[in-house]
């Protein structure tokens, strides 16, 4: 009895706690549908009386500024640029890191040893201290203000061939050999045997890297200068220190930039929990 | 068999040199630019034309020792990591210890919310809860003010900026260790808890002699990225305060990517950086040192 009341307790904390830090989020969301200027009463109104989309069609399309001229956000290539950009980043990157981790897994070559204690001993760069070399070597490349400017410093994908390799160490040897016997090539077996064996891995990597990519701020910050190239968090940001009084508008905002990784993570949220629980191998 | 092996080495090859020569290219190789760009005055001028570069040595080091914005960016850089990591830490613990507990229902529920805020986009919250923190009609005052508790300028006080900061920063990344310290959590076996329970020993005594040497590497590990990441605070203070009020949330890499961004002093920027570099590595040295003496490594 004793046990019960002490477990419905500990429920009761946690679900105010959740609702605590779920509370911003939702509010985000009201505040978003509210008219202009309702977000400022006093005492602040938690939904919206009145629901309307008015934000965000300001927020999408051209509209009439106040000096009477058309004139827009340019938030939709915003979308567009971080879209391609975080899906190119996952794309690219699993390409590199999932080979690169099944191989200092499994593949015995020379000098493997040596090249993972070199990675291990590089992952406590932080990246903060290439930003500037990084950003002349680009510019020297003309490279500033492209996309594969943006992408190019997340190639080195430390983490993620460490993240592969733990979860690689797994795999019996003797499936490995076997289908070596049967004359299965080295990409046949990486393709075909590995990756669905690594699924779990690969789904919490593509989500990390995509997100990663998708929030990714000081970088484009520094790599694009134009406009129409701007990432959503370097557009809103840029948008906030305009138009930081409009409360609606930036919630509309907010949520078009976090909206949609919300909801990613929230389908995928099994695999992602089992990735990060360390649930590597698809039993 | 020797030709399987060959094989075998040639793939191994073939799968990890795309990435080890990422690696060197865009870590190693900028890092060691960015070593010896710290040694020269790089500045707008070098970028127009490198004729106009100069070897300083130490030059760009002695300044910022004489420069007191520097120190300042260094003292807030210091209250962010010193309440910042305890505040993270410990909300982590707190929540995974409540999910832990076997008698909690709608476990999934609560874990999913929890973890929600880790995976914004760090804008778009840092904005909202700028509006959360507002003094007239913020959430975080009509709630104290439920309580009796009167409104706080959170953000335009430079005595409360930082911890206002902070309240984001953790409801933003706690989430991540507590997932950790969850999986570190599962790991204590049932019996060895129960035969604690049986010899006597309180919730206390049970936390520091059976949960607690569990999830002791977890915890190395969590204080040893918590404070590389408190380290290198950046975009919260500079999408809510832009630094301000009167400076009070100007951090080291606020200060370098200002320095080097705005007005292109990339050598004085650059000697920023690697000031910061020297100090992640040197606190984290010191961590596992003490990791090690309480034998979690």
């Amino acid at each position: 009895m004793a046990v019960r009341t002490g477990g419905r307790i500990r429920t009761i904390v946690l679900a105010l706690l959740s609702l605590a830090t779920a509370a911003p989020l939702i509010w985000m969301i009201g505040v978003s549908l509210m008219p202009k200027g309702a977000a400022s009463a006093f005492p602040p109104p938690l939904w919206p009386g009145h629901p309307t989309l008015a934000n965000y069609r300001e927020l999408l399309f051209p509209h009439i500024d106040a000096s009477g001229g058309a004139t827009s956000y340019r938030i939709v290539p915003a979308i567009v640029n971080s879209t391609l950009l975080a899906t190119l980043a996952t794309v690219i990157g699993l390409g590199l890191t999932l080979p690169a981790g099944y191989a200092f897994a499994k593949l015995r070559f020379t000098g493997r040893a040596r090249l993972l204690q070199a990675m291990l001993a590089l992952a406590v760069i932080p990246t903060q201290v290439t930003l500037l070399p990084l950003f002349l070597m680009l510019k020297a490349a003309g490279l500033i203000n492209t996309y594969a400017g943006v992408l190019v410093p997340g190639l080195a994908g430390i983490y993620g061939v460490l993240f592969v390799r733990q979860a690689a160490l797994a795999i019996p040897d003797e499936m490995l050999d076997a289908a070596r016997l049967d004359g299965a090539s080295e990409w046949h077996i990486l393709t075909r045997i590995v990756a669905p064996l690594l699924r779990p891995v690969v789904v919490t990597l593509a989500l990390f890297t995509f997100l990663a990519s998708w929030s990714d701020f000081l970088w484009p910050l520094i790599a694009i200068t134009d406009q129409r190239l701007y990432t959503l968090p370097v557009a809103l940001a840029a948008i906030s220190r305009e138009h930081g009084q409009d409360v609606e508008l930036m919630m509309a905002g907010a949520v078009v930039t976090t909206l949609p990784v919300l909801i990613l993570f929230v389908a995928l949220q099994r695999s992602y929990f089992s990735g990060v629980l360390g649930g590597g191998i698809k039993g | 068999m020797t030709r399987r092996r060959s094989s075998e080495a040639r793939a191994g090859l073939a799968f990890t040199i795309p990435v080890l020569f990422a690696t060197l290219a865009f870590l190693v190789v900028p890092t060691v630019a960015g070593l010896l760009l710290s040694l020269t005055d790089f500045d707008i001028y070098a970028l127009a034309d490198l004729a106009n570069l100069r070897l300083v040595g130490s030059g760009n080091y002695l300044a910022l020792a004489h420069d007191p914005r520097f120190w300042h960016a260094v003292w807030n850089t210091l209250i962010f990591t010193g309440i910042g990591v305890p505040a993270a830490i410990g909300a982590s613990l707190v929540t995974a210890l409540l999910l832990d507990s076997a008698t909690v229902g709608w476990k999934p529920v609560w874990r999913l919310l929890l973890f929600a805020p880790y995976v914004t986009t760090l804008v778009a919250t840092a904005l909202v809860w700028r509006y959360v923190l507002d003094t007239r009609s913020g959430l975080l005052n009509a709630a104290l003010g439920v309580v009796g508790i009167a409104p706080v300028d959170w953000l335009g006080d430079p005595k409360t900026s930082i911890p206002a900061t902070l309240i984001f920063i953790v409801w933003k990344a706690f989430g991540y260790n507590m997932l950790v310290f969850t999986a570190a959590l599962a790991t204590v076996s049932t019996d060895l808890r129960e035969a604690a329970r049986l010899d006597g020993a309180g919730p206390v005594a049970r936390f520091r002699h059976v949960t607690l040497p569990a999830i002791g590497p977890a915890l190395v590990l969590a204080s040893v990225l918590s404070v590389a990441n408190f380290l290198q605070v950046f975009a919260e203070p500079y999408v809510m305060t832009h630094g301000g009020p009167a400076q009070s949330t100007m951090t080291i890499l606020y200060f370098m990517f200002d320095e080097g961004f705005t007005w292109w002093n990339l050598g004085t920027a650059s000697a920023v950086a690697v000031i910061l570099f020297v100090a992640i590595l040197g606190i984290t040295a010191v961590q596992a040192r003490l990791a090690r003496r309480l034998e979690w490594l």
